[in-house]
């Protein structure tokens, strides 16, 4: 994208606004930046099939646009990149046909310009691989091998796991770490420097551990946030709470006094029905309390009772993913944890699924 | 609380056209004020249980935006023609010169084709020049969003990325917990929790004002206690309460939806009797049901609910595990009767035993 005019930057979410565009712009990738920078410097010949996988918000996007950017002038940026992703029709069709399209349209020699080699290949950026089916994928892969001279392909996934072994095989693969608070620090307080937000380092340091490394979510929330407050005033911790979508500390408190202190139905149903009417997720709920239930110790259980609950959250989840009521689904959590911080003797009924 | 002319329902009648009517939630109000000054906006996506007050918000937001002109709104029935081989798709628009609003995932399995369509509809009539208007984006709002399948909610992470400076996207949506964490991180989430009872109450006593009747506390806080903090549910129950008696009794129960009445009753079917006969009974009443089109996970939290509230507590947690099992197999499985029945069963088996041991403690659950 194209930030030319002052109005047109004006009306950019944050997100994309402060967008790497270079790719050495992009934070903390070094080990994929300099590989690339490398390639590029050389003309970019010699650039393999890339595969970048890693988790959201970590400038797996970003690079690979970066990157074409760099090796074609922008004239024939569009005859030169293809990019698809989950929106486009992505079936074993589309990939034999538009692929094969684009990919047998002849570009020549490499050339010259202002000094820069400008190669002899197209690139096919596929975004959101992991979202590709087998079969397509299986496509895919005698695709890249039968355009391998004209073509280079970039497959951008966040697991690695879903892609066939021989197609990944054949790709320069580099893993996008999740950003360490003080990368992910610097880009926020340059990003709150030039929006004109003021945040103390703590507050910028709270968002970055509510976001787990996800710089996407972490400016989100930023913005989000700052639009709370009247300009140019300190946003504190209750907008951050408020634009993170977290379930606050006083809900899983009670949630959890619930099952273990009071011991109490009525306690569990009372606290379901303020997660759900409060239109907090419930999943959401469940890694928090996970969370808690992991770093902190409860004189109420001991390992083995924890272990107990754990698994049931567990599977709650994964229903909870399906689609199940999240109602139900917290009910029966909270009744379970009830039923298991009481039965303190008899350790086999515990587990029982 | 002003009653407009949109009808006779008090819930049309009195539902608020601009954030200042809104009732509740006012730290909200000064939220969307504070996000439509600018037009760096982000990605929207509003969620919150049905009933309280998503799409009013919306609409207010929208008009905070573009003015007046947001509110001129047009119906059209269109068909879209999409997918490989091209297929006819009917779909309710409902627009205006800056906006437009639908509910995709009514297009079933192509969902995502009708949502990719839509997009770059819109996208490619965005302004030419961004500097000769105030507002330079168009906005597509999406009702539903956790309705729609996972294909169509992968489509959107880079569409949003790629399309954000010509288009904002307002997801609406019940719960979060089924929108995809991609989608979650690419929005600025605005939580819509529903009303609370007190809010309930005092907006059931302006409507009777404004209507002239006599609403003692005492039946406001009835209907407030039936509703579940549902204010569209709430004016309902009010509205033919007030049919069927007026002025209120003092033993007066709240009136309640029919399908209500039925999950009640095979609740208390259930309780009374555990045998064949009794299973093959209320077999009938899922049924009819079910033939009325109430959805199966509504039968399910209702129906659970009230045995809950009949049940001793020592057997809550069985009831709440084999709800939460039966409930998610609907998920997976073709044909709800089934699993309904099944949990009818489960639970009668889950209740005689207790009743017939219960000394013994008894969490029995396999
Ligand atoms: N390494 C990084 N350096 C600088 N900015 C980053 C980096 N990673 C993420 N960002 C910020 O987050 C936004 C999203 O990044 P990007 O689209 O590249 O993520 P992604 O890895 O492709 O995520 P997803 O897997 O969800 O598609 C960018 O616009 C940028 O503002
Ligand atoms: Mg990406």
């Amino acid at each position: 994208m194209d930030i030319g005019d002052r109005a047109s930057v004006l009306s950019t979410p944050w997100v994309e606004k402060y967008r790497p565009v270079k790719i050495k712009d992009v934070a903390h990738q070094t080990e994929v930046v300099a590989a690339l920078e490398q390639a590029v410097e050389r003309g970019g010949g010699n650039l393999p099939h890339l595969l970048f996988y890693g988790p959201p918000g970590t400038g797996k996007t970003s690079l690979a646009l970066a990157l074409v950017r760099e090796i074609f002038p922008k004239e024939i940026l569009s005859q030169r990149v293809l990019e698809l992703n989950a929106s486009d029709e992505r079936g074993i069709r589309v990939v034999r046909e538009k692929i094969k399209g684009f990919a047998q349209g002849a570009v020549g020699q490499a050339k010259v310009k202002d000094g820069k080699t400008i190669p002899s290949f197209k690139v096919i950026i596929l975004d959101e691989a992991d979202a590709v089916t087998g079969e397509a994928q299986t496509a895919l892969r005698r695709t890249m091998e039968t355009y391998s001279t004209v073509t280079r392909f970039v497959l951008i996934c966040n697991y690695i796991s879903r892609i066939i072994a021989p197609l990944a095989s054949r790709c320069a693969k580099f893993r996008f770490q999740p950003l360490p608070t003080e990368v992910s620090f610097n880009r926020l307080s340059m990003i709150c420097k030039s929006e004109q937000v003021t945040a103390s380092e703590d507050l910028l340091k709270l968002i970055i551990t509510r976001t787990n490394g996800d710089l996407r979510k972490a400016l989100m929330t930023l913005q989000s946030a700052s639009r709370m407050v009247p300009h140019g005033s300190e946003i504190g911790d209750k907008e951050i709470a408020l634009a993170s979508g977290e379930v606050p500390q006083e809900l899983l408190e009670r949630f959890r006094s619930a099952m273990f202190a009071d011991s109490s139905f009525e306690n569990v149903q009372s606290v379901v029905d303020d997660v759900v009417l409060g239109g907090y997720p419930a999943d959401g709920l469940l890694h928090q309390l996970c969370d808690l239930l992991v770093e902190e110790d409860y004189a109420e259980l001991d390992e083995l009772q924890k272990s107990a609950l754990i698994m049931k959250m567990a599977r709650a989840e994964s229903c909870l993913a399906d689609g199940a009521s999240e109602r139900l689904q917290l009910l029966d959590v909270g009744a379970r944890g009830m039923y298991i911080s009481k039965s303190r003797e008899n350790s086999s009924s515990l587990f029982k699924v | 609380m002003k009653p407009n002319n949109r009808g006779l329902l008090w819930v049309d009648k009195y539902r608020p056209g601009t954030l200042d009517e809104m009732d509740f939630h006012l730290e909200l109000k000064e939220r969307l004020e504070g996000m439509a000054q600018r037009a760096d906006i982000p990605h929207l996506l509003f969620h919150g249980p049905p009933g309280s007050g998503k799409r009013t918000r919306v609409s207010c937001l929208l008009r905070l935006i573009y003015g007046p002109a947001a509110e001129k709104l047009k119906v059209e029935h269109r068909s879209f023609k999409v997918g490989d081989p091209p297929k006819e798709i009917e779909m309710t628009i409902l627009s205006s010169i800056h906006h437009i609003e639908a509910n995709p995932s009514d297009a079933g399995f192509s969902d995502r084709l009708i949502v990719q369509e839509l997009i770059k509809e819109i996208a490619s009539n965005a302004p030419l020049d961004v500097t000769a208007v105030r507002v330079p984006f168009k906005v597509i709002v999406l009702h539903e969003v956790d309705s729609l399948s996972r294909t169509a909610q992968q489509a959107l992470r880079r569409t949003m990325e790629k399309y954000s400076r010509t288009c904002r996207l307002i997801l609406m949506a019940d719960s979060l917990t089924k929108i995809i964490e991609p989608l979650r991180s690419r929005c600025n989430l605005v939580r819509v929790p529903s009303p609370s009872e007190k809010e309930i109450c005092d907006v059931l006593q302006k409507v009777s004002k404004e209507e002239g009747f006599e609403l003692p506390d005492q039946f406001a806080v009835k209907v407030t206690k039936a509703c579940s903090r549902n204010l569209r549910r709430g004016l309902l129950q009010l509205q033919s309460s007030k049919m069927d008696n007026y002025p209120f009794a003092e033993d007066q129960p709240v009136s309640r939806a029919d399908w209500e009445l039925v999950c009640i009753d095979i609740a208390s079917l259930l309780m009374r009797e555990q045998s064949n006969k009794r299973l093959l009974l209320v077999r009938t009443r899922f049924y009819e049901l079910l033939t009325h089109a109430i959805p199966a996970d509504a039968i399910f939290e209702s129906v659970t609910m009230e045995l809950l509230r009949s049940a001793d507590q020592e057997i809550a947690p069985a009831i709440c595990e084999c709800a939460a099992e039966y409930e998610h197999r609907l998920r997976q499985g073709q044909k709800a009767i089934i699993h309904l029945e099944a949990f009818a069963a489960r639970f009668m088996q889950i209740y005689k035993e207790y009743i017939d041991n219960q000394y013994s403690m008894l969490i029995d659950d396999d």
